[in-house]
């Protein structure tokens, strides 16, 4: 649905309303806190919330993929580049991820695509995007699952 | 001037009976103010029904022992020195100001409530709390609104626009400023204007603490338990439904630091 600012978090430090693309995250005038001031213009990218350094907001999911009593929070922690997710489902069960923060600082570490290799006839039949596996921070092959592990009655 | 008690000087024309009714009034006010706040925001509701919903995600059972360890670490870090804020100018405007509105309040309490009557000499450290402190608010809190007020500095509104949010920060600053003017000009004998900037003075204070309800003052309250629930949070494995920090990275991004939010 829509970004929500935990009040007894945030310091108001202006990062939401800095990141935010639809422009929505703005200071409230009364107690100078984050405010989403269009919640039906959210659209949630969780640019603020990976931003905040308070970890202040968070987001209600709509109701078709997200049910009631669910949680999504993230940590970004700049210094080790990781973003950490912590999934809670409704029946309690809890997923947590780590993945590596891909922003780069502005006009650094752009690709040089112009000096790279051309792909071959091999390269454009493979499977393989272009920079897959390194791109993902892995030299070996990609990761695949086991299609015995798929429960009975699924087919791929 | 900065060791003279401006208080004994007003005693000989204002009882100092009077003087500390003012002063009473002022706590009351500020006391009624939060009250009235807690009552309308339910916030204190709120945060005790999340704080034990919270609980139930714990995933350690913290001791008493452990408890007042991360009360103790709290209070010394977080609240003490605003580490919230970060090691920025923000935090540095906020500790001048917090540190300077303390002792200039203490002082204030000091002199009004016991070397206020004439005939009783104050000792000069009494007058210097008070005047480095009403210094320090000053400074913390003209730099603050003049140039690090997030709805300038992040969403560049002029730095002339006043809302709400700056009834706290301009009263303070207010009081502040007119208790020094106040203080400067009586101990001059400039009389009259001396008379005019005390009005002042008694004015700023009024709204200070009468505003309580309407303006930011009660964060002063709130923030310090949010805090404590924070840590306390993180320690007991519930940690407000977060990640945990991640455990040994593999060469994981360039962990770029975020830009001062300024790109407006």
């Amino acid at each position: 649905m829509s970004t929500f600012v935990y009040m007894t978090r945030c310091d108001g430090c202006g990062h939401c309303v800095d990141i935010c693309p639809s422009d929505i995250m703005h200071i409230d005038k009364t107690i100078r806190r984050a405010v989403n001031i269009e919640p039906n213009f959210c659209w949630e990218c969780y640019s603020c919330v990976k931003a905040c350094p308070q970890q202040a907001i968070d987001v209600r999911g709509y109701a078709d993929f997200a049910p009631m009593g669910h949680k999504v929070r993230v940590l970004r922690e700049e210094k080790k580049g990781t973003i950490s997710w912590k999934i809670k489902f409704r029946n309690g069960t809890v997923k947590d991820f780590v993945s590596p923060i891909t922003t780069k600082p502005w006009g650094k570490h752009i690709p040089k695509l112009a000096e790279a290799d051309s792909p071959n006839q091999g390269d454009m039949q493979s499977q393989i995007l272009y920079n897959e596996p390194h791109g993902l921070n892995t030299e070996k092959d990609l990761p695949a699952i086991n299609k015995s592990s798929f429960k009975k009655g699924v087919y791929y | 001037m900065i060791s003279t008690n401006p208080f004994a000087i007003l005693a000989e024309t204002v009882p100092s009976i009077g003087m500390q009714i003012f002063a009473l009034a002022m706590v009351a006010l500020a006391g009624g103010g939060t009250i009235l706040d807690i009552i309308h925001k339910k916030n204190v509701k709120y945060f005790f029904n999340n704080a034990k919903k919270a609980k139930l995600s714990a995933t350690k059972n913290l001791s008493s022992g452990e408890k007042i360890s991360v009360v103790t670490k709290t209070i010394a870090h977080d609240i003490l020195t605003t580490a919230e804020l970060g090691a920025t100018q923000r935090r540095i405007a906020h500790v001048m100001g917090m540190y300077g509105t303390v002792l200039f309040w203490i002082g204030s309490a000091v002199m009004i409530f016991k070397y206020s009557s004439p005939g009783i000499s104050t000792p000069s450290v009494w007058p210097i709390i008070w005047h480095v402190g009403a210094i320090m608010t000053v400074i913390g809190g003209g730099w603050f609104w003049l140039f690090l007020r997030v709805d300038v500095s992040a969403e560049a509104n002029s730095v002339f626009r006043i809302v709400l949010a700056d009834l706290f920060v301009l009263a303070l600053v207010a009081a502040s400023a007119m208790g020094l003017i106040w203080s400067f000009l009586q101990t001059l004998g400039i009389s009259g204007w001396d008379m005019l900037f005390l009005v002042l003075f008694a004015v700023a204070n009024i709204i200070l603490f009468g505003g309580v309800y309407w303006s930011k003052f009660a964060h002063m309250f709130y923030k310090p338990g949010a805090a404590i629930q924070k840590n306390l949070a993180k320690a007991d494995g519930s940690n407000d439904d977060l990640p945990m920090p991640a455990d040994a990275p593999e060469d994981f991004g360039l962990g770029i630091s975020r830009e001062k939010p300024k790109h407006y």
